[in-house]
């Protein structure tokens, strides 16, 4: 007995290979998700700019050197500063999905007071550099460096803005679940950053000094 | 079948939700990261290692644990977030990250010693 493909038996035994209705979604069920994948594009970014950084890192271009430029105890100062806030961050998240709104709050301004502190000592760090000399258009290391560290500082720059709307919003209609959806979103952006720095501390201040 | 994949999203639709640790995990991340960072500044500002190499070696491996510390206690990442799609997406991207770092640290670094100012007096 041959199987014809054509044949209106056959169709019975066809496998099928996608689904012909569309099945429902909860509202936001991919959200973090699609988060997750936007963080990825932005670690992509970030690659760009640390391959950047570890070509043009050695080029100074008879201008200031790492050891000339940057001092450990202010970045390690930096380190723990976004070391803090991701772990006050975290309690945030933790008293959030116990749907306290007063303790939310609470660690959400101490998180943002913390992320302020990292990006005013970066600034800080930068105007410093620029004082001396040590500007952008300086040497290709300068010019990969500050775009590599600036880009991270813009990075936690625009999260403190979104900290602060998120308060406004948790505010003014409490911990409802998209509130809830949009802090777990701050919370893997925060912690991503935190772990970028780990990448730019280790190879940009820590190796520069080795260099 | 439909039913099987409606229910499943029903039963799945907040698993992300459960996976957002406690108040002993983001501690546990906390002192390890703590230690993850101190080690490396102590071992550039105090040079115990002598040797630049083998301080690279090292605070570069420290960092690459304590990245793994974040992404496992801060970001918990797991297998089984999102029906696995999250890790998916983190490997390919970590295998995108490879590729752009070390390709472009080693084209430039060829393209560098072929550019070297003394080679220029050679060519024809």
């Amino acid at each position: 007995m041959a199987m014809t493909p054509t044949g209106g038996d056959a169709t019975v035994e066809m496998p099928v290979f996608c689904l012909t209705e569309e099945h429902e979604h909860a509202a936001g069920g991919s959200t973090m998700l699609g988060f997750w994948i936007y963080l990825m594009s932005d670690c992509l970014l970030f690659a760009a700019l640390f391959a950047t950084y570890g070509v043009l890192g050695g080029s100074y271009a008879g201008g200031p050197a790492p050891k000339d430029l940057f001092e450990l105890p202010l970045v390690a100062v930096n380190t723990s500063m976004l070391l803090l806030s991701s772990i006050t961050y975290g309690f945030a998240m933790l008293a959030t999905y116990k749907g306290r709104v007063g303790a939310t709050q609470g660690w959400l301004i101490v998180t943002a007071l913390f992320g302020l502190a990292f990006v005013g000592i970066e600034l800080y760090e930068f105007t410093h550099m620029i004082h001396d000399g040590a500007t952008p258009q300086r040497s290709a290391f300068l010019s990969a460096f500050f775009t590599l560290v600036g880009t991270h500082g813009l990075h936690v720059t625009v999260g403190l803005v979104w900290m602060v709307t998120l308060m406004l919003q948790v505010g003014q209609r409490g911990l409802i679940p998209e509130n809830v959806r949009r802090l777990a979103c701050l919370s893997l952006f925060w912690h991503f950053l935190d772990v970028i720095w780990i990448g730019v501390f280790t190879f940009v201040y820590l190796g520069g000094m080795l260099r | 079948m439909s039913d099987a994949v409606h229910g499943k999203h029903a039963a799945g639709g907040h698993a992300h939700g459960d996976s957002h640790g406690s108040l002993r995990s983001y501690l546990t991340g906390f002192i390890l990261s703590v230690i993850l960072t101190a080690i490396p500044f102590w071992l550039v500002m105090s040079g115990v290692l002598n040797s630049k190499i083998a301080t690279e070696l090292a605070i570069t491996t420290l960092a690459v644990v304590q990245i793994t510390v974040h992404m496992v206690y801060f970001l918990h990442m797991n297998t089984r977030s999102e029906d696995g799609w999250s890790i998916m997406a983190l490997v390919f991207t970590l295998i995108l990250v490879v590729i752009v770092l070390i390709g472009s640290l080693w084209i430039i670094y060829h393209l560098n010693a072929n550019m070297m100012p003394g080679d220029m007096s050679q060519m024809p």
